[in-house]
């Protein structure tokens, strides 16, 4: 990227949602859990940015706040400069495979979103979003006849069918096996070029967090501070081997205190 | 191979009715009827027109019992399972009721409703109720959070959620508790039948032995209540093939 054009994209960067001074509190036993403290973050539209953080570290509390499902304690979550008050369909989380209906088809779980559009347009949504995850042939099939890959791409076309302008990732690939991964990750990003939807994406994978994200929050264990926020400036596709990749990838690895050797 | 499989149980039970016949014909007591006998009684409640007329009864009392049980306690258990103070609240009471067989409840029924159709009705109405109310408290317990939160974040309204999402994350259970409780309605109304009324299955196994000692017209019975039982468990196993509710079923 040249001078100039870092300066274009500055300046074509607008605010998404701003996390300011966030924090979440559990009871339990009686006694509150700090679970996060004070995070203040921004994300531009158009972004993509991974919270990585350990297991159990708050990551995915702190993403079901930003979509509505839970309310801080405290500060507040804003959204296009609204406070965010409940989910809302702008903004569709992707649940892992988990999330499918069950007892819908692949297309009643794309159409699940689209009851306000017309007839013609939903079909048109449908079949659009089951090539686009590469699901033809299975329009009618259960969730229950596909793999988990399969769910999972199904769960990212019922979320994109709806057109939202975010969405929010929890680990949406941990339990699938490491070749479906990397096509996800794949098929992941050429649909962020293409739509250029707001992506917030909860890991714990490091690898994934820099192949995937404009910028990396990295989170500590409980209760989730930010650690560090790395910006990965490597263009898309990104080269696993190149010095760069690998100096931020080892980068991380150090904040986190795992030096990568095992 | 698959007409062999299907042959297997229809030998065995050849096998064991080749037994019995043996067994009744080395040792000729007026313990136990033989097969050939059976089938006889079957033929005489045929020619005096009582076999249907006695099917009939029996399964119209389960069908009113177990509907009425299903429309009542299968909307009240939704509720109660999904607002966990009233499930609280209502809880010990069911627990005491739990272990209280329908059958307990004979005397009261007689003494509300007289001997007749409405005494054995509700008591499978009381039979069918509880196990139905608990399964569908547990069905409401079973719906993942996710499917909840997923209804949600699409702009469902309340009326949505509950039809789109509520209802058919519920319907594998309740499924299965139907099925399950329409076995234990068809073991209610024979007792009921004993005791409460004139006609039907049950009614004829006491009158058999009653009115003579007709030991061949209550194993006839016995059979007939056996395979109707069993025709009705089939019957509602069906439900379960719906494709829209086997995820319920699968291991995972």
């Amino acid at each position: 990227m040249s001078l100039g054009e870092a300066a274009a994209a500055r300046q074509a960067w607008k605010s998404k949602l701003f996390a300011d001074g966030v924090s979440m509190a559990f009871e339990r036993d009686g006694k509150d859990t700090p679970v996060l403290e004070n995070i203040s973050l921004e994300v531009g539209d158009g972004e993509f940015v991974c919270l990585l953080g350990p297991s159990g570290c708050g990551k995915s509390t702190l993403l079901s706040a930003m979509a509505g499902f839970l309310t801080p304690t405290g500060g507040e979550i804003r959204i296009d400069g609204e406070a965010v008050r409940g989910p809302d369909p702008r903004r569709i989380f992707v649940f892992q495979e988990r999330g499918v209906f069950p007892w819908l088809t692949v297309e009643g779980n794309i159409a699940f979103g689209l009851f306000k559009l017309g007839r013609g347009e939903r079909e048109r949504r449908i079949r659009y979003y089951v090539k686009m995850v590469g699901l033809e042939g299975f329009e009618k099939a259960y969730p229950h006849e596909l793999s988990g890959g399969m769910k999972q791409r199904l769960e990212v076309a019922r979320a994109l069918a709806v057109n939202p302008d975010m969405l929010f990732l929890d680990e949406p690939f941990g339990a699938l096996d490491s070749i479906t991964r990397l096509i996800m990750r794949r098929e992941l990003l050429r649909i962020w070029e293409a739509e250029r939807k707001t992506i917030i994406f909860v890991t714990h994978d490091i690898d994934e967090a820099v192949q995937l994200a404009d910028r990396v929050v990295v989170l500590s264990a409980r209760p989730a501070r930010i650690q560090q926020i790395v910006e990965i400036d490597i263009p898309h596709p990104r080269d696993l081997s190149s010095r760069r990749y690998l100096e931020l990838r080892d980068g991380i690895f150090q904040q986190i205190g795992l030096a990568h050797k095992v | 191979m698959n007409f062999l499989t299907a042959l297997r149980p229809i030998a065995f039970v050849a096998v064991l009715l080749v037994l019995w016949q043996i067994g009744v014909a080395h040792e000729p007591s007026h313990l136990l009827p033989g097969p050939w006998g059976v089938v006889g009684g079957i033929a005489d409640l045929v020619r005096h027109g009582l076999l249907l007329k006695y099917v009939v009864a029996s399964l119209f009392r389960v069908t009113w019992g177990f509907l009425l049980a299903a429309a009542t306690a299968i909307p009240l258990g939704l509720i109660i399972g999904w607002y966990r103070r009233a499930e609280m609240a209502v809880n010990p009471i069911l627990q005491i009721l739990r272990p209280i067989s329908p059958l307990a409840w004979i005397p009261i029924a007689i003494l509300w409703f007289g001997v007749g159709d409405l005494a054995a009705i509700s008591l499978i109405f009381i039979g069918c109720f509880l196990p139905l109310l608990l399964s569908a408290v547990n069905a409401v317990h079973g719906i993942p959070e996710v499917y909840l939160n997923a209804g949600r974040n699409f702009g469902l309204n309340t009326r949505d959620l509950l039809t789109r999402v509520f209802y058919p994350a519920v319907m594998p259970q309740l499924i299965i508790g139907l099925r399950i409780t329409l076995g234990v309605a068809w073991l209610v109304v024979v007792a009921a039948e004993m005791i409460a009324v004139n006609s039907g299955l049950g009614f004829l196994i006491v009158d058999a032995r009653n009115a003579g000692n007709r030991y061949d017209l209550v194993l006839a019975g016995m059979v007939l209540i056996g395979v109707i039982g069993l025709m009705l468990d089939t019957a509602m196993r069906r439900f379960e093939r719906i494709k829209s509710v086997q995820w319920g079923y699968s291991e995972n």
